[in-house]
């Protein structure tokens, strides 16, 4: 199995364009935890989390300044292929996105297909069973591999990109709001997954609910703004249970507590 | 187009009670946006079958020829599909490698300057297209005919002898392939571009490669579109006159060799060419190559729109 790796975050600032978006963050990402990023809208806990894979700077005009170092390499040093990155640091997103022309089977092995690795089909097979058992997702979609992933329900869709991102044994694993596009049972199904798969993963995941963050994490770092229109700064990060019972900072307290955002 | 409007019709009215006024205005007009579409369609098609009928019945040695309508139009739809089926096969490949490169790979303002050019082609004129094939690309292409006469002439499109003059089946397939480039161009570059972000993100996200995602996502999101467009662009290919009739150089012969003097002639062409100094049946003989052209192009279409829902359905 893959293994886990911890991520180190120093004196790092995101950008789009002229706008500075994120501003100084450090902090260290522990392997086989599972960190939750929570803050309101628009505090950067989503660029802050594409930039760990090097997604962010997809967008035009989008600027990384400091590092993020993996196990002992900073994927921002000038000879990294961000390529190699993303097959490192695999990612799940706020909306299920199956890839549509695909069936079940092939949305599993897309990622095994890339970079012209070739892989005979015992070995594809077991890794698809694996990966989709991995996501609990197999027992439901066993006898319909060739059918296409957008015929499945929205929480099995997540299952299946969760499927997805693990086949190809990333070191850590990114959640963009994973389950906000879903109803409460298969958030709560998604939930029970992240915890499953902290085992073998380091996972970080930002969401809107607190009671996710709660329930699903260990660390939690919450993101704030001083105001909008300033850039986005990780306020507070500790162990879980702390932030939401014992938080340092005054406004963590009025976060998790309901009484701001 | 009329089943569309009618569905809208039918959604605007549940229980089958009150209306909106402006909901029946707008329903009605688009209700006769499609019958008149449909419409015009069935009226030329009777107008081609009335006029093509004297010279479908009648005894084959009053034809012009005097082979009989077959002899006469099989050798025009011949040429007319060669050129065309050239046409497409430069231009499809090359409206992709563009599109793409415009959508994903240009800089921003490279790519909308590039935009702009492209569908400026798609305005020029097809005589301007038929005075430089004749004039420029057919003299230029003598040599290459030679060349390929030369040297590929066991393979039967070039088999050669190779025109002097450039007036060749090849030379009006690049040309057609040029004109119809832009239209082909425009509608999958704008499908292209708009591939869903998340499914361009769940692919990089993966590790794709630029050239990976395109695979991915890019291109089968935009197969339907390559579909559509190039069969606009082999509509236009099909029927295009003025460029054929200057450039090519006409026998009358079937023949795949593409490089010689000695062409069919396609339908829209050889209309062009002899309808003023047509009369009686000679009339009706043009008018039924043209249900022959019209026939061809329906043919095309609708195994285009089979091949689009085949790959639609592969997937349920």
């Amino acid at each position: 199995m893959s293994s886990a790796k911890s991520v180190e975050v120093s004196d790092l600032d995101l950008y789009y364009g002229s706008f500075h978006a994120v501003q100084n963050v450090n902090m260290t990402i522990q392997p086989n935890k599972v960190t939750a990023l929570i803050g309101s809208s628009g505090c950067g806990k989503s660029t802050f989390l594409r930039s760990l894979n090097r997604m962010h700077e997809l967008v035009h005009g989008a600027r990384v300044e400091g590092s993020v170092i993996l196990e002992g390499q900073d994927i921002y040093a000038p000879d990294v292929d961000p390529v190699a990155v993303r097959s490192q640091v695999g990612m799940v997103f706020q909306q299920p996105n199956p890839f549509p022309t695909m069936s079940i089977y092939e949305n599993v092995a897309a990622g095994l297909r890339l970079n012209s690795r070739r892989m005979k089909k015992p070995a594809m097979d077991e890794i698809v069973e694996r990966s989709l058992r991995g996501a609990n997702l197999w027992e439901e979609v066993k006898n319909r591999l060739e059918r296409a992933g957008s015929g499945l329900s929205g929480g099995q869709q997540q299952r299946l990109c969760i499927a997805r991102a693990i086949a190809v044994e990333p070191e850590v694993l990114l959640m963009d709001e994973p389950c906000s596009a879903l109803d409460p049972v298969a958030t709560l199904a998604i939930e029970e997954l992240i915890r499953e798969l902290k085992v073998n993963y380091t996972i970080v995941i930002v969401t809107h609910n607190m009671q996710q963050a709660s329930r699903a994490s260990d660390i939690t770092g919450f993101f704030n703004l001083e105001e909008s229109g300033k850039p986005g700064r990780l306020v507070e990060i500790d162990e879980t249970e702390t932030i939401f019972s014992n938080p340092a900072n005054k406004a963590t307290e009025d976060y998790v507590t309901g009484r701001f955002g | 187009m009329a089943s569309s409007s009618s569905d809208a019709a039918g959604a605007g009215r549940p229980g089958g009670s009150f209306r909106r006024p402006g909901d029946r205005v707008f329903s009605g007009l688009a209700t006769g946006a499609g019958v008149t579409i449909l419409a015009l369609l069935a009226g030329v098609a009777i107008f081609l079958m009335i006029e093509a009928w004297p010279a479908i019945t009648a005894p084959a040695e009053d034809i012009p020829g005097g082979e009989g309508l077959w002899h006469l139009i099989a050798p025009l739809a011949f040429g007319t599909v060669l050129g065309s089926l050239i046409a497409i096969l430069l231009a499809v490949p090359m409206a992709i490698g563009v599109s793409l490169y415009i959508t994903h790979f240009a800089p921003r303002r490279l790519s909308q300057t590039l935009g702009y050019i492209i569908d400026l082609l798609a305005a020029v004129p097809s005589i301007v297209y038929g005075l430089w094939g004749i004039a420029v690309l057919g003299p230029a292409a003598v040599g290459m005919h030679r060349w390929l006469a030369g040297n590929l002439g066991f393979i039967p499109f070039f088999e050669g002898p190779a025109s002097a003059t450039g007036r060749t089946m090849l030379v009006v397939g690049v040309v057609l392939g040029v004109m119809i480039l832009p239209i082909i161009t425009a509608v999958t570059r704008e499908v292209f571009s708009q591939t869903p972000r998340a499914q361009i993100e769940a692919a990089l996200a993966l590790g794709a490669t630029r050239w990976e995602m395109i695979r991915m996502t890019v291109l089968p999101f935009g197969k339907s579109a390559v579909i559509g467009g190039s069969m606009l662009g082999l509509g236009r290919a099909l029927g295009e006159t003025m460029a054929v009739t200057i450039i090519l150089s006409v026998s009358g012969a079937v023949t795949l060799n593409l490089i010689s003097s000695g062409n069919p002639s396609t339908i829209a062409a050889n209309i062009a060419l002899n309808f003023p100094e047509s009369s009686g049946l000679a009339v009706n003989a043009l008018i039924a190559s043209g249900l022959a052209l019209f026939a061809i192009t329906l043919v095309v279409n609708m195994a285009a729109r089979a091949v689009i829902y085949r790959s639609e359905q592969a997937l349920r």
